[in-house]
């Protein structure tokens, strides 16, 4: 079979066998959830709630502040106990709720199972706002508003990213074997919002089972097409998935819609489904806690508001001591100074690496081999675009296209000379802005 | 908020295990079968000149980081394939000294002045060879075989003096010529080697030999037999590919390939030495900037 792909890219050991065959298992939410108002890309939502007061699981706690932000759920029943000013996972500082677990799960009612063809496009999408659903393949953007493209633009093609291209995650390839149904489902709705497009899930082919299943459960659903992928990073990057199916780029400095395309990932869209049908907001993920420090590496569900410390323990603690913990995976994750930062919505893993599986060497001077260039997804020549930013030749380094790096990480993984090409690129692209 | 417990860095977090060291030593390893060659037929004279050449390269980069007070940097190994390269390129008869000369010039004056490693615009050992060409151009053309002085192959060609020697001998290395590029069989099993480790390309060796070969043929003369003569075959598999003189994109890399042939074959055919390698390679080596900037990528999702 011919698999689809991207021209350029890596094939960075991906350390999946560490936790692909383990289910996913709810993590019961410990007694103190810390719940930041900021999980997602644009405005950190309102608190709706006040110190003191009760709140159901599954009741809002904040409120979505303008377009580009989102509804904050309480994953447990209990008490607002404080706010605090919190930083999280991707570095924003943002006020969080404090909620006191009264262990009860008492849930808010929901409302009867709906059958969302019997819904309208409105009624699709304001569940899915209301649910607060954001894009969990870790860039968190609302979905509702990448579902409500401007008027003029036409969708025909809705991807459903399966590709996991990160090394050690395995969130996504587990959902797809455990809720395949939920996730065609899910894929229907967003069709029925866009009834001309058409849809695909695509997967790499090192998650052959996903591949198999999906394959079968979609095997009489005319509008869907499972495809599969070339095992390769980063594979899952929204424009070289867009690529891979439809041959189509998406022009610099544009989006995906620009080329008629919508992508979600496999946990959004299942998201998706249980906002729809049952109005279900999002106050859980699953989270890959792996990496070779980690005692007994698990896909968990977690609730949101949960230490990455009470998730490795979860885990049974580290049985080596690690030198970096990740949130997210190794090529694009961050690194965290310590444990104390709560799970939000966009912790698609916990990695937490020790000394030997993690690269502290220092930089040497580049010696020209070009490995880089024949890395880069975009095409794009990283060496000179390092030296153009260590210069501050911004203007250059504009010219040359620094712009459209996607800040993969392929350029400093297969460095010789172990240059910090990536981070100098990002510094170049924030400083070429101002 | 909570104490810094770990390094907190930037992304990726994981790197390749090929470093600059893994690269030389993959050098070092493929230019073995061409030592070996050059250390049967040439003997003693072949260990001295190499050894000397690599000992004095290596000091020479530690003596200038020394001085200067700059990161000590012969652990990436990149002076002893710079060493192995200058002794490769020089006659097995060649006073020793002179050896030495060609090293410190090599290293400092060709890498060091610039900034070290991949900085310099010329290739080291070729410079560090030219160089002695221009001062002791005597004994840097005296070519024996067994105590007996000969001439090479090209000598032949060019002055039309003396019996050709067969092919054969062209690919094992019974032939007059530098130490370490007598032998085509021992330097097509090292580049195999860098093929497979992937440190080099087809695009360079191949077009450059390629294009000698047209050439040569277009010239009325036997191609097939001059791509194995002189040190078109240690030029293109080794010297020519290095990277930080030659450009960095494929495009690029085929640009510079053709160019190192066509002055080889001109060279070989029109100019006054019988051989050209050395000088081609340099000559392209001045225009590696002009042809980066011709030849980037197409940025993906550009519309030109
Ligand atoms: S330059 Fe940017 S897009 Fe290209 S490999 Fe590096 S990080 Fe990725
Ligand atoms: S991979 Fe590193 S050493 Fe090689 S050209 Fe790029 S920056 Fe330079």
């Amino acid at each position: 079979m011919e698999l689809l792909t991207f021209k350029k890219g890596i094939y960075p050991p991906h350390n999946k066998y560490l936790t692909e065959d383990k289910e996913i298992i709810d993590m019961l939410p410990k007694e103190e959830l810390v719940i930041p108002m900021l999980q997602h890309t644009g405005a950190p939502a309102v608190p709706v709630v006040q110190k003191g007061d009760r709140v159901l699981k599954g009741q809002k706690i904040g409120e979505a502040n303008g377009k580009i932000s989102s509804n904050v759920h309480s994953p447990v029943s209990g008490t607002v106990e404080s706010t605090k000013q919190i930083y999280t996972s991707f570095g924003k500082k943002t006020l969080a709720l404090v909620i006191e677990n009264d262990g009860k799960y008492e849930e808010v009612k929901y409302p009867e199972k709906r059958d969302y063809n019997s819904m309208a496009v409105d009624e699709i999408i304001e569940a899915i706002k209301e649910a607060g659903v954001v894009g969990l393949g870790g860039a968190v953007f609302p979905t509702y508003f990448k579902l409500m493209p401007p008027k003029g633009a036409t969708i025909d093609t809705i991807i459903v990213n399966g590709a996991e291209c990160e090394p050690y995650l395995t969130g996504d390839y587990r959902l797809m074997l455990e809720k395949t149904n939920e996730l065609i489902e899910g894929l229907k709705i967003l069709l029925k919002i866009f009834p001309n497009a058409k849809g695909y899930i695509a997967v790499e082919n090192n998650k052959e089972k996903a591949y198999k299943a999906l394959k079968d459960a979609a095997k009489n659903e005319k509008g869907i097409e499972v495809c599969y992928l070339k095992t390769k990073y980063p594979q899952g990057s929204e424009k070289h998935l867009i690529y891979a199916i439809t041959k189509r780029e998406v022009p610099s400095g544009k989006l995906p819609l620009d080329v008629h395309c919508i992508v979600q990932n496999v946990g959004t869209v299942i998201s998706v489904y249980q906002a729809v049908v049952f109005g279900e907001p999002v106050i859980s993920r699953v989270v890959t806690v792996s990496g070779d420090a980690v005692k007994e590496p698990k896909n968990l569900r977690v609730s949101f508001g949960t230490s990455f410390k009470d998730a490795i323990e979860e885990c049974g603690g580290f049985k080596e001591e690690p030198v970096k913990i990740l949130s997210g995976g190794p090529m694009m994750g961050i690194s965290l100074s310590n444990l104390d930062y709560p799970v939000s919505k966009n912790v698609t893993g916990i990695v937490a690496l020790t000394k030997k599986s993690t690269d502290l060497s220092d930089e040497t001077s580049c010696i020209r081999c070009g490995r880089c260039i024949d890395a880069c997804p975009m095409n794009l020549m990283p060496a000179l675009l390092d030296n153009l930013s260590r210069l501050n030749r911004y203007d250059d380094f504009k010219e040359k296209g620094g712009m459209n790096c996607i800040e993969c990480g392929c350029c400093s993984y297969v460095c010789p000379a172990k240059r910090h090409i990536t981070q100098s690129i990002k510094k170049g692209k924030l400083n070429s802005k101002k | 908020m909570s104490e810094t417990i770990y390094t907190a860095s930037p992304s990726p977090h994981i790197r390749s295990n090929i470093t600059v060291k893994t690269i030389m030593r993959d050098v070092i390893i493929a230019l073995m079968p061409a030592l070996i060659v050059g250390i049967y037929f040439f003997k003693m004279n072949a260990v001295l000149v190499i050894l000397t050449s690599v000992v004095s390269s290596v000091f020479a980069e530690w003596l200038w980081e020394k001085l200067t007070h700059k990161r000590i940097t012969i652990g990436d190994l990149s002076a002893v394939v710079t060493g192995l390269l200058l002794a490769f390129n020089l006659p097995p008869t060649i006073p020793l000294w002179m050896v030495i000369v060609g090293a410190f010039f090599s290293i400092i004056v060709v890498k060091q002045f610039f900034g070290g490693i991949g900085q310099n615009f010329v290739n080291p050992a070729l410079a560090g060879r030219a160089f002695l060409l221009a001062s002791y151009s005597t004994a840097m053309t005296k070519w024996t075989v067994d105590g007996v002085t000969t001439a090479t192959p090209l000598a032949i060609l060019k002055t039309g003096k003396g019996t050709l020697p067969p092919i054969t001998d062209l690919l094992i290395g019974n032939i007059g010529g530098c130490i370490g590029e007598i032998s085509a069989i021992a330097i097509l099993i090292g580049a195999a080697y860098l093929f497979y480790k992937k440190i080099i390309s087809w695009e360079i060796p191949v077009t450059y030999i390629g294009t000698v070969l047209i050439l040569t043929l277009l010239f009325g003369r036997n191609g097939f037999y001059e791509i194995f003569a002189g040190g078109l075959m240690l030029g293109a598999f080794f010297m020519a590919t290095d990277y930080t003189t030659s450009p960095v994109t494929s495009k690029g890399k085929i640009i510079f390939g053709i160019g190192c042939g066509i002055l080889t074959a001109v060279i070989r055919r029109f100019g006054p030495n019988p051989e050209g390698v050395s000088y081609s390679i340099l000559i392209m080596n001045l225009f590696v900037p002009l042809i980066d900037r011709k030849t980037a990528p197409r940025i993906f999702g550009e519309v030109k």
